[in-house]
C-alpha cells in the first residue's frame, strides 16, 4: 500500500481550509464550496480505498488485522525520553473512523452547497470545515497520545469556531464559548491524565503505552501500586483520561454544552455534534480499551454507570423538548451513553469483549442515521425557518423525500428491524444482558423511551398540525434540491443496509473475528419495548388532540423538570458566577488592586510622607546649619574621646 | 560570526535616525530594524552551521574586550541556543514594533530613537558574559522606558511611567547588589564578573544562599514575579502600542533570561535550596493572575494581568529544574514575547479605530475589521494554549518537565498551573468574544481595517508563532545543549 | 614676671576661638559673621605657631600652614564680600535672616 497517500487523507481538508481561509474571499468566493468539496471527496475515496486495501487487500496475518504505523514524523520530545510524534497509525478502529468522518463530512459539504448558499461568509464556512475535518482525521489516526490530545484540542476548537459562525446572534457567541470552556475544563482532565499515564509508562505512545500498562511487570506494578487518596495512579490517570472523553462526549454531567451547540449551522451539528467529533470520547475510550480492561476494570465500571446513566438521563429530558435540534441534541448524547457503557460492560477478548464491537458498531451506524436525521432536520428548518416544533406540522407532501428519509432514520435510531440501528442496539443490549443486568434493563427503558421521543419528533413535523398553520401553506416553494436531497438518499442507504456489515468480523477488542451470531429470541424484548415507544408516540401525537398537554400537566413536577432539564444549566450558572467570579476572581482582582497594589504604592507614599516631615530640617538660615554642624562636631569628638579611654 | 555586528547595526539605526530629518526617521528605523532581523536569523543559521560540524562548546562566537580591568569588567560576548532564540524573538517583535508604530506623528524621531535604542540594551543583554556588562545592558533596556511611557503614553501616565521605573530600578538595585556582593565575596584573586569563569569556580553554599534569592528576585520584579507583578499591568496599559509591545515582549524576558542565567546558572544550589519558594510563587502568580485577568473590563489590562500569569510559567519552568521544563521556560519566554506582542498590537490598532479599550464597549467588530479580528482570534487562541501555535509546545512543555518531579508538592503545582489552561480559556473568549461577534454597535460600522503597516506587522508576528507551533523541534534542537549546560551545573558536575 | 608658656597662648587662642564662633552664631550681620569666622581662623593660626614654637623648635611646618591659613582666609574674604555684596543688591539687605531661599 502506497503510504503517502494516507497522509493526504488529512491533509486535503487541511488544504482546503488553508486555500479557502487566505483566498476564499477575495478569489474563490461562490466557487469556495465546490473546491471544499472536491477536496473533501477526493480525500474520502482515499480513505475508501485505503479502507478496502486494509480490511480485504492486506487482510488478516495470524487472525487479526495488524495494526501498522505507516508514517511517523518527530515533532517534539520532552527531555525525559518522552516524544510527541505525528504519526498515522492504522488498525481496524481508526480504518472504520476515517471511513465515517470522510463520508459525514463529504455529505455535509454537498449538503452545505446548498444550505448555506447566499451566506455572507459561506468560504469561511468552509474552511472551517476543512478545518474541522483534518483535525478529526488527525485525531483517529494519532498514534500517540499526545497526538490525539493536539487534534482533540484542534476539533475542540474549529467547534467553537462553527457554533459561532452566525457570530451577530449572542446566543451564538454564548453558545461557543459555553462548548469550548466546558470541553476545555473536561480537557484539563484529560491532560493531567495524560501526564500521569505517560509518566508511569515511559511512553506517549499509544501501542508501546498500552503493552507496558496491560502486561505484567515493573511498569504496571509501579503504576497501580503508587496511590494517591487510596486510588492508584493507573486509575486515577485513566479515570482523568475519561473525563476528557466525557466532556467531548457529552457525558452527564458534562454534557450541558451540546443542546446549545445546535446554535451552530444545521450541517455543522450534523457533521460535529453528532457524527464525529462527540462520539470521539467513545473512540478515545476504545483506543486505550485494553488498558481500562485488563488493568483497571473498576475505572470500566465507573464509564458504564456513566455511561447508562447519561442515555437515561438525556432521553428523558429528549421527550419533553420542542426545539427540534435540541431533541436531537439530547438523542446523541443518550445513543452516546449506550456507546459508553456497551464499552463499560464489555471485557477484552473472545466473547466478553461483545461491548466492544457493538458499541464501535453502534458509533457506526449512529453516525449514517444521526447526520441524516440532522440534515433532514436542516431541510425542515430551512422550510419553515424555525426551530420549534410547533411552527411544524404536516409537512409529509411538501417534503416528500425528506420525510421518507427521516422516517427511515427514526426507524433505526428505535431499533426496528431491518434498519442499521437494530443491529447495533441488538448487540450492546446482548453484551449489556450478558455481563450487567441493571444496566440492561436501564438500557431498555432507554430503547423505548428513544423510540417514543423519535416518533414524538417525527409525528409532530410530519403529520400534527396546529390550528395555527392551517391557514398558510408553506409547500408552495420548493426547499428540496439536488444537493440536499442527495446526501439525505444516501444517508439513508446507510441507515437501511449498514447492519448488515457482519462488524465483528472487522472490529473487535482483541483484533481477533468475533463472530455476530445473531439471537432472533433475544430481540423479542428490545423490540417490543422500541414498538411500545413509537406506538404510545402515535397515539399522543399523531393526529391534532388534546392528549400530549393533559399527559404533560399528569406529570405535574416531573414533566416542569424534564422540561428545565433538571435545573443543571442553572447549577452550572450558579457554580461559574456566584462561586468562581463572586468569589474567586473577584477577590483575586480586589486584592491585587488593593492590597499587593497597595503595597507597592503604600511603600511610595511613605516615602513622601517621611521626606515631608524631615524637609523642616532644611531651614534655610545659615547659622543653625552651622549650629548643626557645630553640634555634631562636639558629639563626634566626645563619643571619640569617651571611646579612646 | 562577529556578534559585534549584531550591537552595530542598532547602533548605527539610531546614529542614523538622528541624522535624517524627522519625516524620514521611520524609514531608518525599519531598514534597520529589518536588517537587524536578517542579521539575526543569519546568526541562526550560523549557530546551526557550527553545530552541524560539530562544535559542541556550549557558547559559540566569543568575544572579549578589555573594558574596565582594574574593576574587573570585560566586554565579552557569546552565544548559546537561548539567547539565540532571545535575539530572534527580540529581532521580530522589533520589526512589527516599528511598523505599527509607523504613523506615529508625536515626535517621531525620538519615539524610534529610544525603541531602538532600547533593542540594542536587550540584543546586548543576551549577548553578555560578563555580569556587569549584562547589568549595562540591562539598565540601557530599562531607562528608555521611562520616558517612553511619560511622553508617548496615555492615561494615568505619570503615575505608570514612575511606578514602572522605580519597580524595575528596585529590581536592577538588588541585581546590582547581588553580583558586587558576589565580587567582593570571592577570594581576592579569584574575583571577577566573568560568567564563564564564575560558573567554573565552585561558589561556597553559603554564599549562594543568601546572594541567589537577591538575584533572582531582582530578575523576578522584570519579569512578574508575585508579588513584585504591579507594575505590569499600569505599566502596559499606559505605554504606547509600540512601548508596551517591547515591554511585554521583550523586557519581561530580559527577567526570565536573567534568572535562568545570571541566578540559576551561577548559583545551582541556591536555586535548590529556593525552588520550592519560586513554585510556590510562580503557581500563584499563574492562577491568580488568570482569575485577576478576569475581572478586567480595559483589552490592554486584560493582557498585562495574562502576561503575569503566563509569565508564571517561566518562573515555574525554572523553578522545577528539569531539563524539560527548563526547556519548557524558555520556549514559553519565546512564545509569550511573540503572542503578547502580537495581542498589544492588535490593541493598539482597535483603539486607533474605535477610541476605546473597554471590552464592554466593542462588540461585533468581525464585521468592520475581519483581517484585525482574525489575528486578534490567532493571538487568543495562542494565548489559551491552542495546538499549532506557540503557546501550546511551550505550556505543555512546561507540565511534562514539571510533572518529572514526583511528589505530591511538585504534582500539585503542575496540577493548580494545569488549571490556568481552563480559566484562561474563559478570560480570553469572553474578551476576544465580546469584541469581535454579537451585533455590530451603530458607531462602529464604516471603520476601516488593517492596512499594510499593520498588516505587515501581524503577520511577522503569527509567522513567529506558526514557525514555532507547528514546527517545535528546530527550537528544541537550538535550546536543549544550552540548557543541558544548566542542568549539568545544577548536578553538580 | 612670668615668661608667657604654651598654656597662656592656648587659653588665649581658645578665648578667640569662642569668641569668633559666639560671634558667628549670635550676629545677624554678615560682615559681622565674616569676621568672626576670621577670629576662628586667626585663633587656628595661634595654636599653629604656638605648638610650633613650643613643641617643634627646629621645625617651620608650623608657621607654613600658617602662611596656608592666612593665604586661604583672604581668598575666601574676596570670596565671601562678593556674595554678600550680591546679597546686597537683591536683597537690599546684608542680615543673614533674610537669605533663606533655600528652605525646604
Amino acid at each position: 500500500m502506497d503510504t503517502s497517500n494516507i497522509l493526504l487523507i488529512p491533509l486535503l481538508p487541511l488544504l482546503s481550509f488553508v486555500l479557502l481561509g487566505l483566498f476564499g474571499k477575495s478569489l474563490f468566493k461562490n466557487k469556495s464550496g465546490f473546491i471544499g468539496t472536491l477536496l473533501m471527496a477526493v480525500s474520502f475515496l482515499i480513505s475508501a480505498v485505503t479502507a478496502y486495501t486494509y480490511f480485504f487487500k492486506n487482510g488478516k496475518v495470524d487472525g487479526v488485522y495488524k495494526a501498522s504505523i505507516p508514517i511517523n514524523i518527530p515533532w517534539l520530545q520532552f527531555g525525559n525520553g518522552l516524544k510527541i510524534d505525528m504519526s498515522v497509525l492504522l488498525d481496524p478502529i481508526s480504518v472504520m473512523m476515517i471511513l465515517v468522518v470522510t463520508l459525514v463530512s463529504l455529505m455535509v459539504h454537498i449538503y452545505s452547497l446548498s444550505y448555506m448558499k447566499g451566506e455572507e461568509r459561506f468560504p469561511v464556512y468552509y474552511s472551517f470545515l476543512g478545518l474541522f475535518s483534518f483535525s478529526m482525521l488527525g485525531l483517529v489516526l494519532s498514534a500517540n497520545l499526545f497526538q490525539m490530545y493536539i487534534f482533540w484540542e484542534l476539533v475542540g476548537v474549529s467547534s467553537f469556531l462553527l457554533i459561532g459562525f452566525y457570530y451577530q446572534k449572542s446566543s451564538a457567541l454564548a453558545a461557543a464559548k459555553k462548548a469550548f470552556i466546558v470541553t476545555r475544563f473536561a480537557d484539563l482532565g484529560f491532560l493531567i491524565g495524560i501526564l500521569v499515564l505517560s509518566n508511569q509508562a515511559g511512553t506517549l505512545d499509544f501501542q508501546t503505552l498500552i503493552a507496558r500498562l496491560t502486561t505484567q511487570g515493573p511498569v504496571l506494578s509501579s503504576a497501580t501500586g503508587s496511590m494517591f487518596l487510596g486510588i492508584s495512579a493507573l486509575s486515577w490517570g485513566l479515570a482523568l483520561v475519561f473525563m476528557g472523553a466525557a466532556g467531548k462526549s457529552a457525558m452527564f454531567p458534562l454534557h450541558i454544552w451540546l443542546p446549545d451547540a445546535m446554535e451552530g449551522p444545521t450541517p455543522v451539528s450534523a457533521l460535529i455534534h453528532a457524527a464525529t467529533m462527540v462520539v470521539a470520547g467513545v473512540f478515545l475510550v476504545a483506543r486505550l480499551f485494553p488498558v481500562y480492561a485488563i488493568s483497571a476494570p473498576g475505572v470500566l465500571q465507573f464509564i458504564a454507570n456513566v455511561g447508562a446513566f447519561s442515555a437515561l438521563f438525556a432521553a428523558v429530558i429528549a421527550c419533553t423538548q420542542t426545539d427540534i435540534k435540541r431533541v436531537l441534541a439530547y438523542s446523541t448524547m443518550s445513543q452516546i451513553g449506550f456507546m459508553m457503557f456497551a464499552l463499560g460492560v464489555s471485557g477484552y477478548g473472545g466473547e466478553a469483549g461483545l461491548g466492544f464491537t457493538a458499541s464501535q458498531f453502534h458509533l457506526f451506524t449512529h453516525a449514517l442515521f444521526k447526520a441524516l436525521l440532522f440534515l433532514g432536520a436542516g431541510v425542515v428548518i430551512h422550510h419553515v425557518h424555525s426551530n420549534e416544533m410547533r411552527d411544524m406540522g404536516g409537512l409529509r407532501k411538501a417534503l416528500p423525500v425528506t420525510h421518507i428519509c427521516f422516517l427511515i432514520a427514526c426507524l433505526a435510531i428505535s431499533g426496528i428491524p431491518p434498519f442499521a440501528g437494530f443491529f447495533s442496539k441488538e448487540e450492546i443490549l446482548l453484551a449489556a444482558f450478558e455481563r450487567n443486568r441493571p444496566i440492561y434493563y436501564v438500557a431498555l427503558l432507554t430503547s423505548a423511551l428513544t423510540a417514543f421521543y423519535m416518533f414524538r419528533l417525527y409525528f409532530t413535523i410530519f403529520w400534527w398540525k396546529p390550528e395555527h398553520l392551517k391557514h398558510h401553506d408553506a409547500s408552495n416553494h420548493k426547499t428540496e434540491d439536488l444537493f440536499k436531497v442527495l446526501p439525505l438518499v444516501i444517508l439513508a442507504f446507510g441507515a437501511v443496509a449498514a447492519g448488515f456489515i457482519p462488524f465483528g468480523e472487522f472490529v473487535s477488542s482483541d483484533g481477533k473475528v468475533l463472530p455476530s451470531v445473531f439471537h432472533w429470541e433475544f430481540s423479542i424484548a428490545p423490540v417490543v419495548a422500541a414498538l411500545t415507544g413509537i406506538l404510545s408516540a402515535m397515539y399522543l401525537f399523531r393526529k391534532e388532540n388534546n392528549r400530549p398537554h393533559e399527559v404533560s400537566r399528569g406529570l405535574g413536577l416531573i414533566y416542569q423538570a424534564a422540561h428545565r432539564k433538571f435545573y443543571i444549566d442553572e447549577i452550572y450558572l450558579f457554580i461559574t458566577k456566584s462561586i468562581l467570579f463572586n468569589m474567586i476572581a473577584k477577590p483575586a482582582a480586589w486584592f491585587d488592586k488593593n492590597i499587593i497594589d497597595g503595597l507597592v504604592s503604600g511603600s511610595g507614599k511613605a516615602t513622601g510622607w517621611v521626606s515631608e516631615n524631615i524637609k523642616t530640617m532644611q531651614s534655610g538660615k545659615v547659622q543653625q546649619y552651622g549650629l548643626a554642624f557645630l553640634a555634631g562636631i562636639i558629639i563626634i569628638v566626645s563619643v571619640y574621646m569617651l571611646a579612646m579611654k | 560570526m562577529n556578534l559585534l555586528l549584531i550591537l552595530f547595526i542598532p547602533l548605527l539605526t539610531v546614529l542614523g535616525i538622528l541624522a535624517v530629518p524627522k519625516q524620514q526617521s521611520r524609514i531608518v528605523a525599519l531598514a534597520g530594524a529589518i536588517a537587524q532581523l536578517i542579521l539575526c536569523l543569519l546568526l541562526f543559521v550560523a549557530f546551526n552551521r557550527e553545530r552541524a560540524i560539530g562544535n559542541v562548546y556550549p557558547i559559540l562566537f566569543e568575544q572579549q574586550f578589555t573594558w574596565f580591568p582594574s574593576l574587573g569588567f570585560s566586554f565579552h560576548l557569546g552565544t548559546d541556543g537561548i539567547s539565540v532564540a532571545m535575539i530572534m524573538l527580540t529581532a521580530f517583535v522589533v520589526v512589527a514594533g516599528v511598523l505599527v508604530s509607523w504613523k506615529m506623528e508625536e515626535m517621531p524621531k525620538e519615539f524610534f530613537f529610544l525603541l531602538i535604542l532600547l533593542s540594542l540594551g536587550a540584543y546586548g543583554f543576551f549577548m553578555s558574559l560578563d555580569l556587569m556588562l549584562m547589568f549595562f545592558f540591562l539598565e540601557v533596556a530599562v531607562i528608555p522606558k521611562y520616558l517612553f511611557i511619560s511622553i508617548w503614553g496615555s492615561g494615568n501616565k505619570t503615575y505608570a511611567a514612575n511606578k514602572l521605573a522605580l519597580m524595575l530600578m528596585g529590581g536592577s538595585a538588588l541585581i546590582l547588589v547581588g553580583i558586587l556582593a558576589l565580587y567582593f565575596s570571592l577570594p581576592t584573586g579569584e574575583r571577577t564578573f566573568d560568567m564563564v569563569r564564575l560558573s567554573q569556580m565552585n561558589i561556597p553554599f553559603e554564599l549562594q544562599r543568601w546572594i541567589f534569592p537577591l538575584v533572582f528576585t531582582g530578575f523576578g520584579v522584570f519579569t512578574a514575579m508575585f508579588p513584585f507583578h504591579t507594575w505590569v499591568p499600569d505599566g502596559h496599559s499606559s505605554a504606547p502600542t509600540a512601548g508596551s509591545m517591547f515591554l511585554a515582549g521583550i523586557s519581561m524576558k530580559l527577567g526570565g533570561y536573567g534568572c535562568l542565567r545570571a541566578a540559576t546558572y551561577l548559583m545551582p544550589e541556591g536555586a535548590q535550596e529556593y525552588s520550592n519558594i519560586i513554585i510556590v510563587l510562580a503557581s500563584i502568580a499563574i492562577i491568580y493572575g488568570a482569575f485577576a485577568t478576569m475581572m478586567q473590563k480595559d483589552l490592554k489590562y486584560i493582557n498585562a494581568y495574562s502576561s503575569v500569569s503566563h509569565c508564571g510559567f517561566v518562573l515555574l519552568g525554572i523553578g522545577m529544574l528539569t531539563k524539560t521544563a527548563i526547556t519548557g521556560a524558555v520556549f514559553q519566554m519565546v512564545s509569550h514575547g511573540l503572542m503578547t506582542a502580537l495581542f498589544f498590537a492588535i490593541i493598539g490598532m482597535m483603539y486607533e479605530r474605535t477610541h476605546t479599550r473597554l471590552v464592554a464597549a466593542m462588540g461585533g467588530l468581525m464585521k468592520v475589521m475581519p483581517f484585525i479580528i482574525t489575528v486578534m482570534f490567532i493571538a487568543g487562541f495562542c494565548s489559551l494554549g491552542l495546538p499549532g501555535l506557540s503557546g501550546f509546545v511551550a505550556e505543555m512543555t512546561v507540565f511534562a518537565g514539571s510533572w518529572e518531579k514526583a511528589d505530591v508538592f511538585h504534582r500539585g503545582a503542575t496540577v493548580v498551573a494545569c488549571m490556568s489552561i481552563v480559566v484562561t480559556a474563559v478570560y480570553i473568549l469572553r474578551a476576544v468574544g465580546q469584541v469581535s461577534m454579537g451585533p455590530v454597535k451603530r458607531e462602529y460600522i464604516g471603520l476601516t481595517d488593517a492596512v499594510w503597516n499593520e498588516k505587515w506587522a501581524a503577520v511577522i508576528l503569527i509567522a513567529g508563532i506558526l514557525l514555532m507551533g507547528l514546527m517545535p523541534s528546530w527550537l528544541y534542537d537550538l535550546v536543549t545543549p544550552g540548557v543541558d549546560v544548566i542542568i549539568d551545573k545544577l548536578a553538580g558536575n | 614676671m612670668m615668661e608667657p608658656g604654651l598654656y597662656h597662648l592656648l587659653i588665649i587662642s581658645a578665648t578667640v576661638f569662642f569668641a569668633g564662633i559666639y560671634g558667628f552664631f549670635t550676629r545677624r550681620n554678615l560682615i559681622t559673621m565674616l569676621m568672626s569666622i576670621e577670629l576662628v581662623l586667626n585663633s587656628v593660626n595661634l595654636n599653629f605657631i604656638a605648638f610650633n614654637k613650643y613643641l617643634y623648635p627646629g621645625k617651620l611646618d608650623g608657621l607654613f600652614f600658617a602662611v596656608f591659613v592666612i593665604a586661604i582666609a583672604a581668598a575666601e574674604a574676596a570670596v565671601a564680600i562678593a556674595i554678600i555684596i550680591n546679597l546686597y543688591r537683591t536683597h537690599d539687605s546684608i542680615n543673614v535672616e533674610v537669605a533663606e531661599e533655600m528652605k525646604g
